[in-house]
C-alpha cells in the first residue's frame, strides 16, 4: 500500500522522514513532540499517534510502496515506537482493568474466558447489522473491519515461534484453518475480499485507511503490539481466545443482515464460514491455547487475561463509535466520502 | 470406515470437538461435507448448522447431562 496521509504534526514529520532512508536519523525532537500531543489527547482517539503506530507496525508486515524496507529495524525508529508503546500499554491497561483470574486447569481458564466473553455487554454492532443497517452502513462496517480482516490471523502468527507444547499446537491448528488449510483462495482474508467486492468496495489492503478513525486503528495496533512483543505472547493468545469466543454468534447475525439487504453467497460466505469455524476455534483457543499456556507456565496468566480484557474493552469502544454515529444518522468514517467502484 | 486415530474432546457446556481421521455420515449413509479437519459437533440440539456447532449453546446456557 501507499504511505497514508498524515493526520497531524507527528505523522507529518515522521512520514516525511520515512521517504528517504537515513540510518542515523535523529528522532528525539519528534519523540518530545509526541509526548506533548499525548499530554492533551487520549492515545486511543489520537488520529496523529494512531496513524503513526499503524505505519510503524506495518513496516513489519508488508511495508509501503517506495519506502525503504530497512526502516523496519532502524534503531531510532524502534526507539520512537517503544516510547509511544509505553503510553499505549498504560492506556490499554487502564481500560482493561486489573487482570481478574484464578489459576487452575486449562478447562478452568477456558471457563473464565467464556465467562468474560459472555459478560461483555458492549453495544452490539452485529444486532444492528442484522436488523437495521442500510447498505451504506454495511459498507462502512466492512471498511472498518478491512484493516484487520484483509490480514486476518497475521498478528497472532507472530506468537508461533514464541510458544511450545500444547499451546503452540493449538495456535497452529487455528491458524492453519484461518489460512485456508493450504487451499489457495480459501484464506479467511480472501473470503473477506470477496465480500468487499460484492458490495462494490476495493479489496486491496489499506484502500480505506484515510477513512478509518483512530479507535479503529487502535484496535488493530493493539494486536500488532501484543503480537510483536514476546513479553506479551500471553496477551495475543488471550486476545485470540476472546476474539474467537465473540465471533460465531455475531457472524451469524452479520450473515442474516447481509441477506436481509439482498446479498447471498459468495458475499455471505465469509460470515457463514466464521459461524462454523469459530465455534471450533473458541474451544481450542480457550482451553488448549490460553489454558495450555497457563498450565505450562502460570506466570503467563496475567498477560493472557490482560489481553483478553483489553480485547473486550477496545471492541466495545469500536462498536460504540459506529453505533453512535449511525444512531445520529451520520457516517462512522473519518471522512464521509465513500469510495465505491461503479 | 477409517476412523483410526480420531479423537473426540468433550467440551463442558459445549460441543464435541472431533479431530483426526474421521468421516461423518447422515442417516442415509451419505457423507456430510466439511471443509475443515477439526470440527465441533452440536451437543445442545440448538445449532442452526447441525451436525456442526454454531455457538448457540452459549445463549441457551446448555449444561451437559450428568450421571
Amino acid at each position: 500500500m501507499e504511505l497514508p496521509e498524515d493526520r497531524g504534526r507527528i505523522s507529518e514529520s515522521l512520514f516525511e522522514v520515512l521517504r528517504t532512508y537515513d540510518p542515523d536519523v535523529d528522532l528525539s525532537g519528534l519523540e518530545h513532540e509526541a509526548f506533548k500531543v499525548l499530554d492533551s489527547e487520549d492515545i486511543l482517539h489520537s488520529e496523529d499517534i494512531q496513524i503513526v503506530l499503524f505505519v510503524l507496525y506495518e513496516l513489519h508486515y508488508r511495508g509501503f510502496d517506495g519506502i525503504d524496507a530497512r526502516w523496519e529495524w532502524n534503531p531510532p525508529l524502534l526507539g520512537l515506537r517503544a516510547k509511544i508503546e509505553e503510553q499505549f500499554e498504560a492506556r490499554l491497561r487502564q481500560i482493561a482493568g486489573d487482570p481478574s483470574f484464578s489459576l487452575g486447569s486449562a478447562q478452568d481458564t477456558a471457563r473464565q474466558l467464556f465467562a468474560l466473553a459472555s459478560a461483555d455487554d458492549g453495544p452490539s454492532v452485529s444486532t444492528y447489522i442484522s436488523r437495521h443497517a442500510t447498505v451504506e452502513q454495511a459498507r462502512e462496517f466492512l471498511m472498518h473491519k478491512s484493516i484487520y480482516q484483509l490480514k486476518e490471523a497475521d498478528p497472532h502468527s507472530w506468537a508461533i515461534p514464541r510458544l511450545t507444547g500444547r499451546g503452540k499446537s493449538a495456535l497452529m491448528e487455528i491458524q492453519f484453518d484461518e489460512y485456508g488449510a493450504g487451499r489457495p483462495g480459501a484464506m479467511h482474508s480472501e473470503l473477506f475480499e470477496t465480500t468487499m467486492r460484492g458490495l462494490g468496495l476495493d479489496s486491496e489492503f489499506g484502500a480505506y485507511i484515510e477513512s478509518l478513525p483512530a479507535i479503529t486503528l487502535a484496535s488493530v495496533n493493539m494486536m500488532s503490539f501484543f503480537g510483536l512483543h514476546r513479553r506479551l505472547r500471553g496477551s495475543i493468545a488471550g486476545h485470540l481466545a476472546i476474539y474467537e469466543m465473540t465471533s460465531s454468534i455475531p457472524n451469524a447475525r452479520y450473515a442474516r443482515g447481509f441477506r436481509r439487504l439482498g446479498f447471498d453467497s459468495p458475499v455471505t460466505d465469509y460470515f457463514d464460514e466464521h459461524v462454523e469455524a469459530d465455534a471450533v476455534h473458541e474451544q481450542i483457543a480457550g482451553r488448549d491455547l490460553a489454558g495450555g499456556l497457563i498450565e505450562q507456565d502460570p506466570s503467563i496468566a496475567e498477560a493472557v487475561f490482560f489481553g483478553a480484557q483489553a480485547a473486550c474493552a477496545i471492541d466495545a469502544l469500536v462498536g460504540a463509535h459506529q453505533l453512535e454515529a449511525w444512531g445520529r444518522g451520520r457516517s462512522s468514517l473519518r471522512q464521509p466520502k465513500v469510495k465505491v467502484e461503479a | 470406515m477409517s476412523a483410526e486415530g480420531a479423537q473426540i474432546v468433550v467440551c463442558p457446556q459445549g460441543p464435541l470437538i472431533l479431530r483426526g481421521d474421521f468421516e461423518i455420515l447422515d442417516a442415509e449413509g451419505e457423507a456430510v461435507p466439511t471443509s475443515r479437519e477439526t470440527v465441533a459437533l452440536c451437543r445442545c440440539g440448538s445449532s442452526a448448522i447441525k451436525p456442526f456447532c454454531d455457538g448457540t449453546h452459549k445463549l441457551k446456557k446448555f449444561e451437559m447431562p450428568r450421571d
